[in-house]
């Protein structure tokens, strides 16, 4: 398929970008990596008016200590990601689920903030954000806010964005030495999750799941039980206040059940 | 829009519609029909090439975003004496391909994988690494076996 015709501009910076989005309003989208658009397009289920390409803003790409945080620029690669040392140490759960992402080809070109953007509640990367406790940095016309990751994914395919903010920055707290999981269930190389569930322990534990619902989530749930000692017991509510998509995989009441066992595994995986 | 990209140590430019991915521009424009056109949809790798030394599917760029960039084509692998890549002669060695028509995306994708792994890579290693690339006549097996022989861990 051929997307529609559509008008392409080249922002060189963040704020040229925001100048762009403000300009064109609901008609323009930003061109990341493309591998989340692009399909889109192709299927004609995005057609906008003004592609504005900010792939070549290569200032946004990179993974810095930020003394209780690593900072990640929204344009850095999954690859980038998957392969940083900096992130080995100080947040594995989020590099190990980088290396999930698609195949190499995609994370060659696709970027952290174009996933997160995008947020599409069967993808890795907004989980492990979740579990992680992250913060995304947007910058709009009137300047920067934090955004918690926990109120960053609103619906399908929404999230808290304004239509002239972009993501300039993913902030993920510290977490070396923390116990963590993600555990990923599909039956083909290189498919969406099923359902996904990342698990983060240490003095506040969390715990996030990939396509159990509308968005992505993290679970309360099981959060109070791990806070409260319950230990892979706490899995035994991961299906509960969740409302899985029903597709040719999976129907809710197995999705519950695969959010069930692979909590569990993922915190006895953690705690080991 | 006008498009110059570097393929294959060449510089080449043309005037395309934005919305022209960067596939039917190297196969349409440029006459480089050695990357093939699959699933259309990211997933299978046929149209696999290097953008800047990586591998990437060139169904999922447009070729505005490509302006500027070295493309690696399978039409560039081989030396200009006609000696076959070390990948392409250890398909042909291994028998890694029947019908070939995802032998381009293969090859692309297997040279950008060993590259990105000077130490060696292990039989899961490379199946995982060529997860992008459905092949529907080997079974894997003898793809495995070629791009092992090059890359393999000692």
């Amino acid at each position: 398929m051929i997307p529609a015709a559509f008008d392409y501009q080249v922002a060189d910076s963040a704020d040229a970008a925001i100048a762009a989005l403000a300009e064109h309003g609901d008609d323009a989208k930003l061109l990341a990596g493309g591998h989340s658009l692009i399909p889109l397009m192709r299927f004609r289920l995005a057609t906008p008016g003004v592609v504005v390409d900010i792939g070549r803003i290569s200032d946004l790409s990179y993974i810095n200590d930020g003394g209780d945080h690593v900072a990640i620029g929204a344009m850095t690669t999954h690859r980038a990601i998957e392969t940083s040392e900096l992130l080995a140490t100080e947040a594995p759960l989020l590099r190990h689920v980088a290396g999930q992402v698609g195949d190499p080809q995609v994370r060659h070109r696709g970027t952290l903030g174009g996933s997160l953007a995008h947020g599409d509640p069967a993808s890795d990367l907004p989980a492990a954000l979740l579990a992680h406790g992250g913060v995304l940095v947007a910058r709009g016309p009137g300047g920067e806010r934090e955004i918690a990751a926990s109120d960053f994914f609103t619906g399908f395919l929404e999230t808290a964005l304004a239509g002239d903010e972009i993501i300039t920055e993913i902030r993920i707290p510290k977490a070396a030495g923390v116990g963590w999981s993600y555990q990923k269930f599909n039956r083909r190389a290189q498919d969406w999750a099923i359902v996904g569930a990342a698990v983060m322990l240490g003095d506040a534990p969390k715990v996030a799941l990939v396509n159990m619902g509308s968005a992505p989530m993290r679970h309360s749930g099981v959060e109070a039980g791990l806070a409260g000692g319950g230990g892979a017991d706490a899995a035994s509510v991961a299906g509960d206040d969740t409302d899985p998509p029903e597709d040719l995989n999976a129907d809710a009441e197995y999705r519950k059940h695969l959010a069930r066992v692979l909590v569990g595994r993922g915190i006895t995986e953690a705690s080991g | 829009m006008e498009v110059s990209v570097t393929v294959n140590g060449e510089r080449r430019s043309a005037d395309v519609e934005p919305r022209t991915l960067l596939v039917h521009f190297l196969r349409e424009t440029l006459g480089l029909t050695g990357t093939n056109v699959g699933c259309d949809t990211s997933s299978c790798g046929a149209c696999t090439i290097h953008v800047n030394g990586e591998s990437a599917k060139s169904c999922t760029m447009f070729a505005v975003q490509a302006d500027g960039a070295e493309i690696t084509t399978i039409e560039g692998l081989a030396s200009e004496d006609g000696e076959l890549h070390p990948m392409q002669q250890a398909f042909m060695d291994c028998h890694g391909l029947q019908c070939g028509y995802c032998t381009p995306g293969m090859v692309m994708a297997a040279t950008s994988l060993v590259a990105e792994n000077p130490g060696g890579l292990d039989e899961a290693g490379v199946r995982e690494g060529l997860e992008g690339n459905l092949c529907r006549c080997t079974g894997y097996h003898n793809i495995v076996k070629a791009v092992l022989s090059v890359g393999g861990a000692a």
